[in-house]
């Protein structure tokens, strides 16, 4: 059977970052996939090395807008690690805070995009009409919808004033009926299970192979997660379960994300319900010569920062690591002999993050383009078509 | 040229396109698009290919790889045009200005007609910032 | 297995090849060997004690090149960093690829900021660079220079 090309990228509207795959197929089944990333690359690396240690903070944090927390708060906790030093108790609870709510407005942003490629266009309105909620909350905690500059080396940047407290506690209960109905309408969708169950499986073996991280491993059965594993923050002082299932296909890493947010929910509250009188920040003053690595459980996994110090009041080396790099390469395993039509929802169930990865789309070298990414979103949404027609479900 | 802009204005198609940005102006772009703020019922749309596009929205520090491509995907978009630059990133790089990898700002690359600043602009500011857009091409045409 | 097993095991068999050891916190281990000895000590690491392979640091100091390999034993919470130390005018090492997937994309990444070659690397492309960035232009090295001369560096202010 002949071997075709087909590009997806680098423009297209399935994706808000510009990448790239080559997908390499025979007939409808897809044989090997090329990513290639770094139209996202920034130079950062080399820009830390220009700032000092609190100025870094600012550059960092706009590594990525979606995990814009999640790269500060490694990135403190690994200055932190070169003295060793802990923050106080009432920073380590707002940092949580912070980085909770962040997680709820990603995987919530994720399911709106999973539920727009799907053809649910319902789904991506109520999800991000959701989010919006949670983006007010932050609003009144830290002042900014997205970039929170919360984190500075030593502890936090501002206080959350008690005055404040109640109304955010109120609207956090006031999205879990919603979040209730967005699960229950997801999970139990016959449709969805169709589409989604046993699609893209990555294996336990394979995710160790490639060592991913987040829920992309979580769904496939390995039982890992830093805030568990490596308490740091206010996560060993609040109730909270670890979501691992056992299938690693698209569905299991959809239910992963969703029941994360509802435990979420939980630290939120529990923090802000039980935050401790004290001091926001240890004052550091200069950071002395060592070496220091702070990695923190980001939405889509392990964020790792290396942070190396020579005595001065900037960083010799800093290393920035997303969790996306370590889980794009498992698209080798989990798209290879899959359909066309379940091309964009599988390379869209490891949440990918480009901007984080700093990565490019692949290149077609023969230049041939048999359709275009609405051609595959088009093909996804039949898929889910004909789904309901053989159920004889209702058309939404 | 007046009178095929004007039209345009009634119902602009944005295509939106990202030259190596945080993804953060991106997303309140598409928040505009949401519920909350929803420019839908203005009749804004976000057009799915560049043909179909009357303005363009371009975040992101144009970075080598982004330059390249931004530059041949202007030269595809069906003239008149509006190009409006999202967000610090666009505007003059930002923070980016030293990186190794983006050496020049959005305007050397192509024509700009409108800058929203922010890092990233609250939706609020993406619409104002549209709106101003619009009436200034309405008058002056 | 605890930490101080852990320890001890990588001690007893790389006893030859470990040039130091820093105890750094009950978290933090910093392990220095020759890089002869990286293979067998990453794939000991990683197949036998079931850690996770993080990422690999490569930094420019202005005498040699290090790499520093992180490895995290999620179950003790250990993460353990295997520090090797190249010659700076012709860093070459081998490649960790062929022992894991992991490490691909990894060291294709340092080698194109740094300069590294990693032997037996099955796919040695750029990664993050652009195509016409010229060869042998390493941008995380310290004696990186401008060699654009059509960038614009200022804000025009």
């Amino acid at each position: 059977m002949a071997k075709t090309i087909l590009p997806i990228g680098p423009y297209h509207p399935l994706q808000e970052e510009p990448e790239f795959f080559t997908l390499t197929v025979e007939g409808e089944r897809i044989t090997d996939i090329d990513v290639r990333v770094g139209y996202n690359h920034r130079g950062i690396e080399k820009l830390s090395e220009s700032r000092t240690f609190d100025q870094s903070t600012f550059v960092i944090e706009r590594i990525c807008g979606i995990c814009s927390t999640s790269h500060p708060f490694a990135y403190t906790r690994a200055v932190e690690d070169i003295f060793p030093m802990e923050v106080p108790e009432r920073a380590k609870y707002i940092r949580t805070i912070i980085a909770e709510g962040e997680r709820i407005h990603s995987h919530l942003l994720w399911l709106g995009l999973a539920g727009h490629f799907l053809g649910y266009n319902t789904v991506y309105m109520w999800a991000w009409k959701l989010r919006e909620e949670i983006l007010d909350v932050m609003e009144i905690l830290s002042g900014n919808r997205n970039n929170y500059a919360m984190f500075k080396p030593g502890g936090v940047r501002r206080d959350i004033k008690p005055e404040d407290i109640p109304a955010a506690l109120k609207k956090i209960d006031a999205i879990v009926p919603t979040l209730e109905m967005l699960k229950n309408a997801v999970i139990d969708d016959p449709v969805l299970h169709a589409r989604t169950k046993g699609v893209g499986i990555l294996s336990k073996a394979d995710s160790i192979r490639y060592s991913a991280v987040g829920p992309t491993a979580r769904a496939s059965g390995v039982a890992r997660d830093l805030r568990k594993n490596c308490p740091y923050g206010a996560y060993d002082k609040v109730e909270w379960d670890m979501i691992v299932t056992q299938n690693g296909d698209v569905f299991d890493k959809a239910v992963v994300r969703i029941l994360e947010t509802f435990e979420s929910i939980k630290i939120i509250k529990a923090c802000l319900e039980h935050l401790p009188e004290g001091e926001i920040d240890a004052n550091i003053t200069s950071v002395p010569p060592g070496e220091g690595i702070g990695h923190i459980e980001a939405p889509r996994g392990e964020t790792f920062h290396y942070v190396r110090s020579d005595g001065t009041n900037r960083p010799v080396r800093h290393k920035v690591r997303a969790p996306t790099y370590m889980n794009l390469p498992t698209f080798k395993a989990t798209i290879v002999g899959e359909t066309l039509s379940d091309a964009t929802i599988i390379l869209a169930s490891i949440d990918p993050c480009y901007c984080c990865t700093e990565r490019m789309a692949v290149r077609d070298e023969t230049g041939r383009k048999l359709l275009h990414g609405q051609d595959l979103v088009r093909l996804s949404r039949e898929k889910t078509e004909r789904i309901r027609r053989e159920m004889g479900v209702e058309p939404q | 040229m007046g009178m095929k802009l004007r039209a345009l204005l009634k119902s602009p198609w944005v295509f939106h396109l990202s030259t190596g940005s945080c993804n953060n102006c991106d997303i309140e772009v598409l928040d505009c698009l949401t519920p909350r703020f929803d420019i839908e019922r203005f009749g804004i749309l976000l057009a799915g290919s560049i043909k179909h596009a009357d303005v363009l929205l371009i975040t992101g520090s144009c970075n080598r790889q982004s330059a390249e491509r931004l530059k041949r995907l202007y030269e595809q978009v069906p003239k008149p045009c509006l190009v409006v630059a999202i967000g610090e990133c666009a505007m003059s790089r930002g923070m980016f200005i030293e990186s190794y990898n983006c050496p020049l700002p959005l305007d050397h690359i192509i024509p700009v007609d409108a800058y929203i600043p922010g890092c990233p602009p609250k939706p609020e500011a993406i619409i104002a910032g549209a709106v101003k857009l619009i009436e200034k091409v309405g008058a002056a045409t | 297995m605890t930490r101080e097993q852990a320890l001890q095991e990588i001690r007893a068999r790389f006893d030859g090849v470990i040039l130091s050891m820093f105890d750094k916190s009950p978290s933090r281990v910093y392990i220095e060997i020759k890089p002869e000895a990286l293979v067998p000590a990453a794939n000991y690491i990683f197949w036998e004690l079931g850690a996770r392979f993080n990422i690999a640091t490569g930094v420019d100091t202005r005498t040699h090149i290090e790499i520093l390999y992180h490895f995290i034993i999620e179950e003790i919470n250990l993460l353990v960093s295997l520090r090797v130390k190249l010659d700076r005018d012709r860093p070459v090492i081998d490649s960790l690829t062929p022992s894991f997937e992991a490490a691909n994309w990894v060291e294709r990444e340092i080698h194109e900021l740094l300069g590294v070659e990693f032997k037996n690397h099955p796919d040695m492309r750029r990664l993050l660079l652009p195509e016409n960035w010229p060869e042998g232009v390493y941008p995380l090295r310290r004696d990186y220079q401008e060699w654009d001369k059509q960038a614009v560096r200022d804000r025009g202010v």
